[in-house]
């Protein structure tokens, strides 16, 4: 149990996925404008990074190394991403219609997200059980959104804020993230 | 010949793709410790551009509308993996020092991005110019921020000695928060020297 406890605390915190691993930093810049907007990219990736863990795992375990064919993981694994996105897209569409029009914009955007592949080859690579994958796969989704929220409150009050003129948009923003990641970096002391 | 030039030429200062575009920031931040890591990556996405560009912009009529992504995709996956294998054959601790954004190289929106703006809907001489522009770009912004970060960081430069030898070097560069204040200079910068030019002129 405490193993379990240590790798939701070590995926959320410690290795943060957009601060410390530098996964998912497009969408992490790109949707973190207004709060509303990045708490609905957040719980998409969530979502897609434990469903896009819960099925690459049984694939590699049981199709791809048996078969001798590990190699072409990178194509399997985006293929079935993309795959999932368009499943998930129209599920929702169908049967919750309102989530679907909560996460809607975000859900095609999350296919070229390195976060979501980025998870599912870093759970075969430290060699994860099932299980394991799904801890890690949801605490790291976690962490992106909390990374996200946290950006997008700051930058609602940059808003307001007279900054020079060269750093306005997109250097004030990596600034932050940069403050941000020296921040999630002390908690590198803790383990 | 003229338009061959634009193409090419727009991806080294107009358009530079990681400062000017903000597309594929991921490997930008991650894989420039080192020049020599930076340049590595830089290598790679240009031979996976250049193949992708001219690939997709010779079927670019074949390719229905509806599902042209999931094509590009396909086209970019089996590149990579092809890059990969190489990297593995040829410069296996490179390999090793990329870790997993080799394979993340096909989530790059840089490729996908090019793809769909211009090499489905350009020629195949002008997709490749514009694809070795954009991939000469790339290289030599990560060769150049993997410079900053590893002269200020190690005190080397290529894995030379670069500084004085009392230099005591600044592990902040070489960390995450390096990595996300460095490129914010950069992008500063940029904007600094275009406003200027706009002035003057």
């Amino acid at each position: 149990m405490t193993d379990y406890f240590m790798l939701i605390i070590a995926a959320i915190f410690i290795n943060n996925i957009v601060l410390a691993q530098y996964l998912g930093n497009c969408p992490f810049l790109g949707t973190s404008k207004s709060i509303d907007v990045a708490v609905g990219m957040g719980a998409a990736v969530v979502f897609v990074s434990v469903m896009a863990a819960a099925i690459t795992w049984p694939i590699q375990k049981y199709i791809l190394e048996p078969w001798g064919l590990v190699f072409s993981q990178t194509i399997v694994f985006i293929m079935v991403i993309a795959a999932l996105v368009q499943f998930v897209e129209m599920f929702l569409k169908k049967s919750i219609p309102p989530l679907y029009e909560a996460l809607g914009i975000f859900l095609p955007l999350i296919t070229t997200n390195c976060a979501v592949l980025g998870i599912a080859i870093i759970c075969q690579r430290k060699e994860y059980t099932f299980l394991e994958s799904m801890v890690f796969a949801l605490a790291s989704g976690a962490g992106f959104m909390l990374a996200l929220v946290i950006l997008s409150l700051i930058r609602e009050r940059l808003e307001i804020t007279r900054i020079p003129d060269a750093f306005k948009g997109t250097p004030i923003a990596l600034v932050i993230a940069g403050l941000m990641s020296l921040v999630f970096f002390a908690f590198q002391g803790m383990v | 010949m003229n338009r061959i030039w634009k193409e090419f030429s727009k991806g080294l200062w107009l358009e530079l793709p990681p400062f000017r575009l903000l597309l594929g920031l991921c490997p930008v931040l991650a894989v420039t410790k080192t020049a020599y890591n930076g340049f590595g990556m830089g290598c790679a996405v240009i031979f996976v551009l250049t193949l992708s560009n001219l690939i997709i912009s010779l079927v670019r009529k074949i390719i229905p509308p509806k599902v042209r992504i999931v094509c590009f995709i396909v086209i970019t996956a089996s590149l990579v993996v092809t890059v990969e294998l190489l990297m593995q054959a040829f410069t296996y601790p490179l390999y090793q020092e990329l870790g997993i954004f080799v394979p993340l190289i096909v989530v790059n929106c840089l490729i996908l991005g090019r793809a769909e703006a211009f090499a489905s809907r350009n020629p195949v001489h002008l997709s490749v110019a514009d694809a070795l522009g954009m991939g000469f770009g790339f290289t030599l912004s990560l060769t150049f921020l993997g410079g900053v970060r590893e002269i200020f960081g190690y005190g080397t430069f290529f894995g030379r000695p670069f500084m004085w030898a009392e230099f005591k070097p600044f592990t902040f560069m070489v960390e995450a928060p390096g990595a996300f204040i460095c490129l914010a200079m950069c992008l500063a910068a940029m904007n600094f020297i275009t406003t200027w030019q706009s002035k003057r002129f």
